[in-house]
């Protein structure tokens, strides 16, 4: 079963496509090239939101379809949940 | 690939389309009750209702015109009885869709009421309903429909898996000398690059960043915040999507691998070539496929994460999705279920042979979801206040 996907090999975030529980041991596939890769959930993650693939500090750029899709607001460690409570929007800011 | 065929109505101008739809236009607000009445006298054909239409000036008057126009000129209509208050607007909209050579006649209000121009249009509309329900299906290449891409309530599926699939359908369509379009300026940003990168030429090219730029200056005009209440959406949120970025990404699977946008047309505008054409519209869905339809649209493909409802009187609304549990809990929406794509058990190639499947049969008359739901958004675009 494949528990997150990432699209390209750059990218920093993994997205769910099933609902992962904190602790689950979770295989993923880089679409850009169809390679595995492997990571935990530390944090419940529901199917189609994001997972950190490394620590991000504030400042961080989030990186998915090889482009940017925003900046880090709030520390976060490999394997938590990025979402509007740790990622903002770089633009109409 | 082999050329594909659908069974479709051919117009006097020769254009192709999928309905065959009598519609009852009112140029204005007020004739909106006059055009009703109509459609309930004659059943079968099609009221449009809609909320402007008075005192509109400049631009925003020509965009009136271009989009009652537009409508009435689709190939998907075969008739059109337009009602407006006053005979001279009226008549500038009869005028435009009777290029087509399709039938149309005009009737105002002014000066003999509502009831004596319902009395007269719906004699006119039981003819022309009448004279239509004998025109037949015939075979029409299916690279000579024009299709319109705009996905909605988005969420991180959309850009895995039902945006590409779209796409993938993109790049065969137009591979095949078909004619498509593109459009919500604003959900390509943190996008732009990528969508520059496809214009064909560097005119083209200079004229898509043009109307990128208007639109941002629009959004920083207006803006009250960083419209993180409005994009992305609360909707877009909760399947996932953080930033406008990550959203646009997303969007732009739509346009293919490989297909280069030959144009850029302004709201409502038809394209004058084959290809695929960037539409400068509001990423609203009724508001945009709105503007399709008006453009002579004849099937729009709408990829859903989060499930939007949407549909449109004249244009048929395809709905795909890849996510799982809307798949399930939303399913009288979903034409497609593209869900297999997450679990590597569905390629992005099969889905698009699968949605080709699904533009031939609607073609041949297979109602949509929100065909047979009832989804008729009739939404104009407004550019500004009317004097």
């Amino acid at each position: 079963m494949i528990h997150f996907l990432v699209h390209n090999a750059a990218d920093n975030v993994g997205v769910a496509v099933v609902d992962l529980e904190p602790g689950t041991a979770c295989s993923g596939r880089i679409l850009a090239d169809n390679s595995n890769l492997k990571a935990r959930a530390e944090q419940a993650i529901p199917l189609g939101h994001k997972l950190a693939l490394r620590d991000f500090s504030i400042g961080d750029t989030v990186v998915k379809y090889g482009c940017e899709i925003g900046r880090i607001v709030q520390p976060v460690k490999a394997g938590n949940h990025v979402h509007t409570h740790n990622l903002k929007t770089k633009r109409w800011a | 690939m082999t050329k594909r065929s659908v069974l479709g109505y051919r117009r006097e101008n020769g254009g192709v389309g999928v309905r065959n739809h009598v519609i009852i236009l009112p140029v204005d607000d007020i004739s909106n009750a006059a055009c009703e009445a109509v459609a309930n006298n004659i059943k079968g054909t099609l009221a449009l209702p809609h909320a402007y239409g008075r005192l509109q000036f400049g631009e925003d008057l020509e965009l009136h015109f271009r989009t009652m126009i537009g409508t009435g000129s689709n190939a998907n209509v075969a008739a059109v009885i337009v009602i407006g208050i006053e005979a001279g607007w009226t008549q500038r909209i009869v005028d435009g869709i009777a290029r087509t050579g399709k039938p149309v006649k005009g009737f105002s209000i002014e000066g003999k009421g509502d009831l004596q121009t319902i009395a007269e249009a719906s004699r006119q509309a039981k003819e022309y309903l009448q004279w239509a329900s004998e025109l037949q299906r015939t075979d029409c290449g299916l690279e000579e429909l024009y299709i319109s891409v705009k996905c909605g309530e988005s969420d991180t599926t959309t850009g895995l898996a039902s945006c590409p699939t779209v796409g993938n359908v993109i790049d065969k369509h137009c591979g095949d000398g078909g004619t498509a379009s593109f459009g919500e300026t604003s959900e390509l940003t943190g996008a732009e690059h990528i969508v520059a990168a496809k214009a064909a030429t560097e005119e083209v090219r200079k004229a898509f960043l043009a109307a990128f730029e208007d639109y941002t200056k629009l959004v920083f005009d207006q803006k009250t915040n960083d419209l993180s209440e409005s994009q992305p959406t609360k909707g877009n949120i909760a399947g996932g999507l953080t930033t406008i970025e990550e959203k646009a990404l997303g969007n732009v699977e739509k346009l293919g691998k490989r297909t280069k946008f030959v144009g850029c047309l302004t709201p409502a505008s038809a394209p004058t070539t084959a290809g695929l054409w960037f539409m400068d519209t509001s990423s609203a869905a009724a508001e945009a496929v709105t503007l399709w339809a008006a453009s002579g649209a004849v099937v729009h493909l709408f990829p859903t994460g989060q499930g939007n409802v949407i549909g449109n009187p004249i244009e048929p609304v395809i709905k795909l999705s890849g996510n799982p549990k809307t798949v399930a809990s939303m399913s009288e929406h979903i034409d497609l279920d593209v869900s297999k794509i997450l679990q590597g058990e569905m390629t992005i190639d099969e889905a698009g042979d699968a949605l080709l499947d699904m533009i031939v049969r609607t073609a041949n008359g297979r109602l949509t979801a929100a065909e047979a739901l009832g989804h008729r958004e009739f939404v104009m675009t407004k550019l500004y206040r009317s004097a």
